[in-house]
C-alpha cells in the first residue's frame, strides 16, 4: 500500500461520519465533553491522542461514525480548540473539510466570570462578543468584562 | 343590515392595517435606534454635543413643562441619595411625575422576583425608567426586555453615563470648548468607573491625558489600549507633582479607598501622596478647574474650596441640567 493511501485510511477509516483532527492533546478530553460524546449511544467513537503529525507535532483526533455536527455544536469546539479541522466523511471519502472558527457572537454557551454580572443572577442566556478572534478574547455583552481564552468557563 | 355589517368589517380591516403599521413602525424604530442610555460609548460625538447644548438650555431655564402628563419611574435597587435626588429634581422641574423605590429591600425583588418581571411590571405604568442596580449589566438587560426607554443611573462598577455627561458639560462650560484639552486624572484609576467613562467621552475631542496613580491602582491596560488605538496621548505618573498640575486644564480628582488595596502597607505609603493642597496650585494655569465626582473623603484639602479653581460643587449642580437633557433625549422630546 502506498504511503499516501495508508495515510488516507488512517483518517478516513469510517464509512460515514465526522473526523475531528488537529486537536491540541491537552484539550482533547475537553473537546470530547463539549461535544457530549459520553452521552452518544449507537455511534462508534474512536479517540486517539498524542498522535504524531508532521504539520503540528502531537495532536489528538476523534472519529465518530454516523454523526454530522450542526454549526452551533462546532462553535462549542472553537472556544477551546480554535484550529481544529473537521472532516466530513461520506462513503469513506472526505467530502468536506471544515475549519472551525469563532463566531462573532456566542449565545448561551459561556458562563460570565464576573459574579456581580446580571447573567449570573437572573434566569437569562449569556451573550458574548468575540473581540479578538486570534487570541480568543471574548467580552460579556452585559457587564462588559473581557475574558481571555484560558479563563473561559463553558456552561 | 347586511350593508352596515359589511361596512364595519371593512372599517375594522382598515383599523387592523393601521395597527399593524403602527406596530411595525415602532419595531423598526427600536431596531434602528435604541433610545435607552445605558453606556457612554453608545453616544456619538454628535449625540454628546446635542445633549450638552440642550443641557445649556436647561441651565438658562431649568423649569420647563416638557414632561407634562408623563410618569418617570426611579428604580434604585441600590440606594444612592445623591443621584436619585438629582434625577427626581430633573423630572419635577420638567413637569413630570415620579414613582419608584429607593431601596431594593422594600420591593418584590427581595422576595425573589426577577429583574425582568419588575421592569415589565413598571413598564405598564411609566413612560421612562431611571434605574440603579448593584449588578453589572442590569440596565442593558432591562433595555432589552422593555419597549420604554431606560436610563442607567449606575450598574455596579460598570457604567454611569449621566455622571460622564455632567463631567463633559462642566469641562465645556469652564473651558469654553472640549477640543485639545489636557486632563489629569488622580487617585484610583483602576476601579474608578468615572475616569474610564470620561476617557471614552473625551476621546472624540483630541485630549491629552496624565494618569497619576499608585502602582496598585494604575490605569488598566484596557483603557490604555483604547487610547493607543485612537492615537490619544497619555502619560503615566506615580508622583503627584506641581509639574504635572502646571500643564493641566482639568484636574480630575478621585477617592483612594483603603479597601481597594491588597497590600495595606502600600496604602499607608501612598494615602497622603494623592491629596491636593492649595499651595500646589500656585503656578497652575489660569483656566485650570478642579473636578471630583463626589463625595470626597480627604483627597482635596479644605483650603482648596475657596480657590476659584475649585469647581466640584458647581459640577454637581450641572448634573441637574445634564439629566434634564438626557431625559428629553431618550424620550425624543425636542428642547
Ligand atoms: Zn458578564
Amino acid at each position: 500500500m502506498s504511503a499516501e493511501k495508508k495515510k488516507e485510511l488512517q483518517v478516513a477509516a469510517i464509512e460515514n461520519g465526522t473526523v475531528i483532527d488537529h486537536i491540541p492533546p491537552a484539550r482533547l478530553f475537553k473537546v470530547a465533553s463539549l461535544l457530549g460524546l459520553e452521552k452518544m449511544e449507537g455511534n462508534t467513537i474512536t479517540i486517539g491522542n498524542n498522535l504524531y503529525s508532521q504539520k503540528v507535532g502531537n495532536k489528538g483526533m476523534i472519529k465518530i461514525s454516523d454523526k454530522f455536527f450542526k454549526e452551533e455544536e462546532i462553535n462549542r469546539i472553537a472556544l477551546v480548540a480554535p484550529n481544529v479541522v473537521l472532516n466530513v466523511i461520506k462513503d469513506y471519502e472526505v467530502v468536506e473539510k471544515k475549519k472551525v472558527a469563532l463566531p462573532d457572537v456566542i449565545k448561551g454557551l459561556v458562563k460570565c466570570n464576573n459574579p456581580k454580572c446580571i447573567t449570573n443572577n437572573e434566569p437569562m442566556p449569556t451573550v458574548f462578543e468575540v473581540v479578538d478572534k486570534v487570541n480568543g478574547t471574548i467580552k460579556c455583552h452585559y457587564c462588559e468584562r473581557k475574558i481571555k481564552k484560558d479563563d473561559i468557563i463553558i456552561k | 343590515m347586511e350593508e352596515i355589517h359589511k361596512k364595519s368589517a371593512g372599517d375594522f380591516f382598515i383599523l387592523y392595517l393601521f395597527l399593524n403599521f403602527v406596530y411595525i413602525e415602532r419595531n423598526t424604530k427600536s431596531c434602528m435606534k435604541n433610545k435607552s442610555l445605558v453606556s457612554i460609548d453608545q453616544c456619538s460625538k454628535e449625540d454628546i454635543l446635542r445633549i450638552l447644548d440642550n443641557a445649556g438650555e436647561f441651565e438658562k431655564n431649568p423649569n420647563r413643562r416638557l414632561l407634562e402628563g408623563k410618569v418617570a419611574a426611579t428604580l434604585f435597587f441600590e440606594p444612592s441619595t445623591r443621584t436619585r435626588l438629582s434625577f427626581e429634581t430633573a423630572v419635577n422641574r420638567l413637569g413630570g411625575r415620579v414613582i419608584g423605590f429607593q431601596d431594593a429591600s422594600t420591593t418584590s425583588s427581595s422576595k425573589g422576583e426577577t429583574l425582568k418581571d419588575t421592569i415589565l411590571m413598571v413598564s405598564n405604568y411609566a413612560d421612562l425608567i431611571i434605574m440603579r442596580h448593584y449588578l453589572e449589566g442590569a440596565a442593558r438587560y432591562a433595555s432589552e426586555v422593555t419597549d420604554i426607554p431606560i436610563i442607567n443611573a449606575g450598574d455596579g462598577a460598570n457604567q454611569h453615563p449621566s455622571q460622564t455627561m455632567l463631567d463633559l458639560y462642566s469641562i465645556r462650560k469652564t473651558q469654553g470648548k472640549l477640543e485639545d484639552l489636557t486632563i489629569t486624572m488622580v487617585g484610583d484609576l483602576k476601579y474608578g468607573r468615572t475616569v474610564h467613562s470620561l476617557i471614552v467621552g473625551m476621546s472624540h475631542f483630541n485630549p491629552t491625558f496624565h494618569f497619576v496613580a499608585p502602582n496598585e491602582l494604575r490605569m488598566p491596560d484596557e483603557q490604555k489600549t483604547f487610547c493607543d488605538e485612537r492615537g490619544i496621548k497619555y502619560y503615566e505618573h506615580t508622583d503627584f507633582t506641581e509639574d504635572v498640575i502646571n500643564e493641566t486644564d482639568i484636574l480630575y480628582m478621585t477617592r483612594v479607598q483603603r479597601e481597594r488595596f491588597t497590600d495595606l502597607e502600600e496604602y499607608e505609603r501612598v494615602k497622603n501622596v494623592y491629596i491636593l493642597k492649595n499651595e500646589m496650585l500656585e503656578n497652575s494655569r489660569d483656566n485650570l478647574k478642579i473636578l471630583h465626582p463626589l463625595p470626597r473623603v480627604n483627597e482635596i484639602s479644605y483650603d482648596v474650596d475657596d480657590n476659584p479653581k475649585a469647581y466640584y460643587i458647581q459640577q454637581a449642580r450641572n448634573g441637574l441640567y445634564a439629566r434634564e437633557a438626557i431625559i428629553c433625549e431618550v424620550l425624543g422630546i425636542n428642547v
